[in-house]
């Protein structure tokens, strides 16, 4: 829905997962993986239009987990890399 | 025969379920993906016996791993299916009910968890529900057995309404339909468990944390282990079983081919369990009277790790690490597991999404991860010159599993998929559950190392009295003596490593090591051929030609390292 835009240059007020603050809400706008990847988040109820709360991040880009439907799942960096999202306030 | 089909989102209880209807026992555990083959079981469906199979969980019948593709293939043999649902979070797994309505087979839907939903302030509206899915919908508790019954009563009402086949965004949109007629989310406060659970996740806490468990499952491991042999094994054993040894050992005349395969060698009249090599003596104590000790002990505090839920935050937790050996962090499970017995450990490796990485974390488990057997002698030989030389051989294994891990991954063609899991809350664990697994696994153990360890000693002594490991100590001498620095005799105890590795080095007990050789021969025996049992799975689970190259690997990592210590020891 984005298309190269939202692969090249973020629109301002949004950030990818692994960028966003700890503790702050948003909401997925974009998914700019695979296939594969797409369909793995999919399975875990993460896809666009989801509120999620990111609850914590590791060190030295290590996992991101968030939490989607009172459900909390941890993502990989390289794939929260590609995980849009449009934060609830501008940070 | 009907059969029915058990299946949902992974950890949503679908095991505990099985269990209950079916009183087959099956391992379950607080995290996803503790199913990875299916188990069957029968129950009573009005007059007739019906089939029960507990399907390996899964998000979606589009699958993204070898488990997922288990459930997939069990779903078209499937009469009746129970699609087990965890209230909690209605949404996501409602996603696999729209599918499974999809299929047209007739379901019924098991709302699972449903004690939980009250004191999470989630209200669902059960009739409308069943309305809307135009299936029955019946509220359970398995781990109390609540609504199993009802459940039971209610499948010859399954049916199957026909939906027409949708798309991805189709069924959110009939998803997101169905959530806002059906459940109230009441605001809450956050409780001491979820601070905790965040706490588990965070860098500093968690690392902190992830070390005060770690740490205190080895003493606890250690303290129960030990306790066990101290205080009621090797007691039972020299007060009550040693005399009766040495009653036989006199009737049978002391010595003879008889008298050596039952009882062994009796050195001066003073009996030694675990040098004797009798199949009533040490084909015995090893298994009885110092691996299973350490088994019960594993196990136990194994079980409640797994159903405290804390194994997921550890993956997270050590997700960075196992990146750089070609994994990602869930493989710290099957690596976990490994600790217990390589073969389950092999088969977790399921729960990895590639081949790649299926293969490297078995090849690092084969070679680098220590079963509970082999512990329990490294242990009790080992640890009698001194606990330093304990942590030179644990030390040494854990180097060699990151740089093993460190070349695979530079090595091995493609590339290991990313960290993506639910991580479920943390719960306190079921004693019942806990026991029951332990009773499980530590019956499994004896069923199955008894056999092959008496078969062993039986094999030991015939080969010694034809000469066979004369033979092949001579000309294996170059390398044992040479490359390892042991007595060329200690070639035996490798050779049988591949039956039983705590045979095995029992078998270096009687040859008189110093500390050095001993802290080699038992790296070098943790390391070179994974037992018969490792090596069939292997077999099985990754095809013959990756099973060899990790043989490879496994050879030339073991010499090297084995060269090494001997070296610096």
């Amino acid at each position: 829905m984005h298309g190269f835009g939202g692969r090249f240059q973020p629109e301002a007020d949004q950030v990818t997962l692994a960028h966003l603050k700890s503790g702050q809400s948003g909401t997925v706008v974009d998914i700019q993986g695979g296939r594969r990847m797409t369909d793995r988040l999919n399975a875990l109820g993460i896809f666009p239009g989801k509120k999620i709360t990111k609850t914590s991040a590791m060190l030295m880009q290590g996992p991101v987990t968030i939490e989607v439907d009172r459900v909390e799942v941890a993502i990989g960096f390289g794939m929260a890399s590609k995980v849009m999202v449009k934060p609830d306030r501008a940070p | 025969m009907t059969r029915i089909l058990l299946m949902g989102n992974p950890n949503v209880g679908k095991s505990v379920l099985f269990s209950r209807l079916t009183g087959v026992q099956a391992i379950v555990s607080n995290y996803p993906g503790t199913t990875i083959n299916y188990t069957r079981g029968h129950t009573k469906l009005g007059e007739e016996t019906a089939e029960v199979i507990d399907v390996p969980g899964t998000y979606t019948l589009e699958p993204t791993s070898e488990a997922e593709e288990i459930a997939l293939r069990l779903l078209d043999s499937g009469d009746i299916v129970i699609n087990v649902v965890n209230a909690i979070n209605l949404e996501r797994n409602l996603y696999l009910t729209l599918q499974l309505l999809e299929k047209g087979i007739p379901m019924v839907v098991a709302l699972n968890l449903w004690d939980d939903t009250r004191h999470r302030g989630i209200d669902i509206d059960l009739e409308k529900l069943e309305k809307l899915l135009e299936v029955p919908v019946i509220p359970t508790v398995a781990v109390t057995g609540q609504g199993v019954k009802e459940l039971v009563e209610n499948l010859p009402r399954a049916i199957s309404p026909q939906r027409p086949p949708a798309t991805r965004d189709q069924r959110w949109a009939t998803i997101g339909k169905i959530i806002e007629q059906v459940q109230r989310i009441r605001h809450r406060h956050h409780t001491w468990r979820e601070r905790l659970e965040d706490a588990s996740v965070k860098p500093a806490s968690g690392g902190l944390i992830a070390l005060a468990i770690l740490a205190a499952s080895f003493f606890v491991v250690r303290f129960i282990g030990e306790g066990l042999i101290n205080y009621v094994l090797d007691p039972l054993f020299n007060t009550l079983w040693a005399p009766v040894i040495l009653k036989l050992s006199q009737l049978m005349g002391g010595a003879g081919f008889l008298h050596d395969m039952v009882i062994g060698k009796i050195a001066g009249g003073e009996l030694n369990f675990l040098e004797s090599f009798g199949l009533l003596t040490s084909g015995l104590y090893v298994p009885l009277g110092v691996v299973l000790p350490y088994v019960v002990a594993f196990y136990l505090v194994l079980g409640i790790l797994e159903d405290t839920g804390y194994l997921p935050r550890l993956a997270v937790l050590m997700d960075t690490i196992l990146h750089r050996l070609g994994l990602h962090g869930y493989a710290i499970i099957p690596n976990l597991l490994g600790l217990g017995c390589n073969v389950p450990a092999i088969l977790a490796t399921r729960i990895l999404e590639s081949k790649r990485e299926r293969f490297i974390a078995a090849t690092l488990i084969s070679i680098a991860v220590p079963c509970a057997a082999l512990q329990a002698m490294i242990f009790g030989l080992v640890g009698a010159r001194g606990i330093q030389y304990v942590a030179i051989v644990y030390g040494t294994l854990f180097i060699v599993w990151i740089i093993l891990g460190l070349i695979l991954n530079r090595t091995v063609k493609g590339f290991s998929p990313e960290l993506l899991i639910e991580i479920p809350p943390y719960r306190l664990p079921p004693w019942r559950a806990v026991l029951q697994k332990l009773w499980l696994r530590a019956y499994g153990f004896l069923a199955e190392a008894i056999p092959i360890i008496l078969g062993a000693i039986l094999v030991i002594n015939v080969l010694y009295i034809l000469g066979v490991f004369d033979a092949i100590a001579n000309f294996t001498a170059p390398v044992v003596t040479g490359l390892l620095g042991l007595p060329k005799e200690a070639v035996t105890a490798l050779v049988i490593g591949f039956l039983r590795k705590d045979v095995a080095l029992g078998m270096l007990a009687p040859l008189a090591l110093s500390s050095g050789q001993l802290v080699v021969g038992s790296v070098v025996l943790a390391m070179l051929f994974p037992c018969i049992a490792t090596f069939v799975v292997m077999f099985r689970e990754l095809g013959w030609a990756n099973m060899l190259k990790a043989a490879g690997v496994m050879i030339v990592a073991a010499l090297v390292t084995g060269g090494i210590l001997n070296l610096i020891l």
